[in-house]
C-alpha cells in the first residue's frame, strides 16, 4: 500500500541552495522562537490585563490586533502563548523519542517476542484512527496539558519505534557491529554509544516533521477543552476562548490564535520536509 | 483473493477484540469509584448502599467477566445507559449517527471529486499548475481543522453570509447547505494527502513503457492519460481514498463541535467532560469498528481494481492524515 509522507513530492531541485520557501519558511520560524523568548520584553500590554471598556476592539494604535471579549490585548496574548505553544509540542516528542527510540532499537536488536510485542501493540494502536487513543487516555485520566503530553507522546511512539526499528534492522548488519562485538563490546553497550547516535539524524529529521503535526494535536485538544485549561495563554485555547465573538462579528479573537496557529504547523513542515530530506540523506 | 480471506478476517477480529478490552479495561482502571457516579452524589452514601449499587451493575464482579458481559450485551444492542442523560446509549448514538455519517459522506464528495481532480490536473500540466497545486496541498494540511472551521465560519458564514452558522437545517437542501463549510472543513486535509496520492500514481503511471508505446502507436494524448494512465493509477488512489474515509469519523469530533453539530463526534466531547462513561466507551467502539471494518475492507478489494498486487500479502497501514 503506498504510504506518503509529507515530502514524498516536494520538488528535489536546488540541493546544493536552499531554496526560497524553506528560507522564509525558517526565518520566521526563528522570529517566532525569538517572539515567545522575549515575551515580556516586546509585549505591549500584559496578557492577562483585563480592559472591560475595550472589549473586542477592532485593530488600534494601542491595541495592533485588538483585543478579546474581556479586553485582553490579543498581540501580547499571542506572544505569550507562543510559549506553551512551543515547549509542549517538545515536551512531547523528548517522551515519544525517548519511549520510541528504546522500543525501537530493543525490538531490532532482540528480534523474536519483543519485536512480535512490538507490532502487536503497533497494531492496536492503529486500530485508534486520529486522536481517539489520546481522547480514550483523557477520558479516563482526566483534562489537562500534562495528560495531553503523555497521551500524544504514548500514541507517537510506536510509529518512531517502527521508524527507529527499520534503520536500526539495517544499521545493524553493518560490519562495525560486529567488530564492536569480536572485541567483547556487549549489546547494551553498543547499540547506546554506537548504534544509536548513528541513527540520531535521520530520527531528529523525523521529528522535525512530527513536531508540526505535535503542535497541532495539542492546540486540538486545547481547543476541544481536554490540554491547557482555562488561566494559561495557549493558542489553541484562546481559538476557543474566541469563538463565541466570531458570530458577533469579531474575527479577530479566534483568527489570530488560528492563524498563529496554521502559519507555524506550515512553516515546520516545509522546513521538516528539507531537515528530513539532508539528514536522512544516503539511507 | 479467497485464499487470503479467513486470515484477514481473523485478523480484523482479534484487532477488534485488542481494542475493545483496552477501551473496557480503560475505563475499568479509570480514577474514581463507578458506584458513587452511579448512586448519584446527593445521597447518603453508605458502604451497604455502594455494595448494592455494584452488585446491581455487576461492578463487584472480575474485569474479564465484566468485560465478557459488556461485549456481549453490545453485541445485541445494549450497551448501557448514559450517565448523564439516563438515557440507553444504543438510543443517543442512533439519534445522532444520521448527522455524523451525512457529514463524513458529504466530505467524502468533496476530497474524492477536488482532490483527484487537483492531482490529476498537476500531473497532466507540469510548470506552474503543478507547482500551485503542491504549495496549495502543502498548505492545506497544515491548516488544523478547527481553524479550517472558524475561517471558514468568519468568511462565509458571517463576513459573505453565503452560509448559515447554526443549525442542522430542514429537508434534504436546508441539511446540505448547512454541511457544506462543515464538510469542507472535514474534507480539506483530506483532500490534500488525495490530491498528493493521485499526482504520485499519475506520475509513476506515466513514466511506465507501456505509455510510451501507446504514444508510439499513436493514441491521442486524451485517450493515453485516461485510458494508460488513470486506469493504472487508479488502484493507490482508490485505497487511499477509502482509508482517508475511514479516518474520518475520528475528525468528525473536532468539525462537529467547532460548527456545533449534534452527531456522535461532538457527543464524544460532551461525554467525556461529563465523565459519561458508557457513552465514551460505546461511541469510541464505534467508531474504532468503523475504522478497522473500512481498512480491512479496503485491503481487500484493492486487488480486485488492480490485479498486479498479491491479495491480503501486505499490512494494513495508516494514512498520513492524523489530525482528529
Amino acid at each position: 500500500m503506498t504510504t506518503v509522507t509529507a515530502g514524498a513530492l516536494a520538488p528535489v531541485r536546488g540541493r546544493a541552495r536552499r531554496p526560497v520557501p524553506v528560507m522564509i519558511a525558517g526565518g520566521f520560524l526563528a522570529l517566532v522562537v525569538v517572539a515567545a523568548v522575549c515575551a515580556p520584553l516586546i509585549a505591549p500590554h500584559a496578557p492577562d490585563a483585563v480592559d472591560l471598556s475595550a472589549s473586542l476592539a477592532g485593530t488600534t494604535s494601542q491595541h495592533p490586533l485588538g483585543t478579546d471579549a474581556s479586553g485582553q490585548d490579543l498581540l501580547s496574548r499571542v506572544l505569550y502563548g507562543a510559549r506553551s505553544s512551543l515547549l509542549a509540542p517538545l515536551a512531547l516528542l523528548a517522551l515519544a523519542a525517548l519511549l520510541g527510540v528504546t522500543m525501537g532499537t530493543v525490538a531490532a536488536w532482540r528480534g523474536g517476542w519483543v519485536d512480535t510485542l512490538l507490532s502487536r501493540v503497533t497494531d492496536v494502536m492503529y486500530a485508534f484512527p486520529g486522536l481517539l487513543f489520546v481522547v480514550l487516555v483523557i477520558a479516563v485520566f482526566g483534562d489537562g496539558l500534562t495528560t495531553s503530553i503523555i497521551a500524544l507522546g504514548l500514541a507517537y511512539a510506536p510509529t518512531i519505534a517502527r521508524y527507529t526499528r527499520s534503520l536500526a534492522l539495517a544499521e545493524r548488519s553493518k560490519p562495525y557491529i560486529d567488530a564492536y562485538r569480536v572485541q567483547g563490546m556487549s549489546g547494551t553497550r553498543i547499540c547506546v554509544r554506537h548504534l544509536v547516535p548513528n541513527l540520531a539524524g535521520a530520527i531528529v529529521g523525523y521529528l522535525v516533521v512530527l513536531f508540526g503535526e505535535g503542535l497541532m494535536s495539542l492546540a486540538t485538544l486545547s481547543y476541544l477543552g481536554f490540554g491547557a485549561g482555562s488561566p494559561s495563554i495557549d493558542w489553541g485555547l484562546m481559538v476557543q476562548e474566541g469563538q463565541d465573538a466570531v458570530v458577533q462579528g469579531a474575527l479577530l479573537p479566534a483568527l489570530v490564535p488560528g492563524t498563529a496557529i496554521a502559519a507555524v504547523v506550515v512553516a515546520f513542515n516545509i522546513v521538516g520536509v528539507r531537515v528530513s530530506d539532508r539528514l536522512g540523506k544516503g539511507r | 483473493m479467497i485464499r487470503g480471506l479467513p486470515r484477514r478476517i481473523a485478523g480484523l477480529f482479534a484487532t477488534l477484540l485488542a481494542a475493545s478490552f483496552l477501551i473496557f479495561a480503560a475505563v475499568y482502571a479509570a480514577p474514581g469509584d463507578p458506584a458513587v457516579l452511579l448512586s448519584g452524589s446527593r445521597q447518603e452514601l453508605t458502604p451497604e448502599k455502594l455494595a448494592a449499587v455494584r452488585a446491581e451493575h455487576h461492578l463487584d464482579e472480575p474485569l474479564v467477566v465484566q468485560y465478557g458481559r459488556w461485549l456481549w450485551d453490545g453485541l445485541q444492542g445494549d450497551l448501557g445507559r448514559s450517565f448523564q442523560y439516563r438515557d440507553h446509549v444504543a438510543d443517543l448514538i442512533g439519534a445522532r449517527l444520521p448527522t455524523t455519517l451525512e457529514l463524513v459522506a458529504y466530505a467524502t464528495v468533496f476530497f474524492v471529486v477536488l482532490g483527484v481532480g487537483s492531482g490529476v490536473l498537476a500531473a497532466l500540466r507540469r510548470g506552474w499548475v503543478d507547482s500551485a497545486v503542491v504549495g496549495g496541498t502543502t498548505l492545506a494540511a497544515s491548516v488544523p481543522a478547527f481553524v479550517a472551521a472558524i475561517a471558514l465560519v468568519s468568511l462565509f458564514g458571517v463576513r459573505l453570509g453565503w452560509f448559515p452558522v447554526t443549525g442542522q437545517g430542514e429537508g434534504f437542501t436546508g441539511r446540505l447547505h448547512h454541511l457544506t463549510l462543515p464538510a469542507f472543513a472535514l474534507a480539506l486535509s483530506a483532500l490534500a494527502v488525495i490530491s498528493r496520492v493521485t499526482r504520485q500514481a499519475m506520475a509513476e503511471a506515466y513514466a511506465s513503457d507501456h505509455v510510451e508505446a501507446a504514444r508510439a502507436s499513436g493514441q491521442s494524448e486524451r485517450q493515453i492519460a485516461v485510458q494508460h494512465v488513470l486506469r493504472n493509477a487508479l488502484g493507490p488512489i482508490v485505497t487511499m481514498c477509502g482509508l482517508v474515509m475511514a479516518g474520518m469519523l475520528a475528525g468528525t469530533v473536532v468539525v462537529e463541535t467547532a460548527f456545533g453539530l449534534s452527531g456522535i463526534g461532538s457527543l464524544l466531547v460532551s461525554a467525556i467532560t461529563t465523565h459519561d462513561f458508557p457513552v465514551t466507551q460505546a461511541v469510541l467502539l464505534l467508531m474504532v469498528i468503523g475504522y478497522v471494518v473500512v481498512t480491512t475492507l479496503v485491503d481487500l478489494v484493492h486487488p480486485l481494481i488492480d490485479p498486479r498486487v498479491a491479495p491480503g500479502g501486505k499490512p494494513r497501514s495508516k494514512p498520513e492524515g492524523k489530525t482528529a
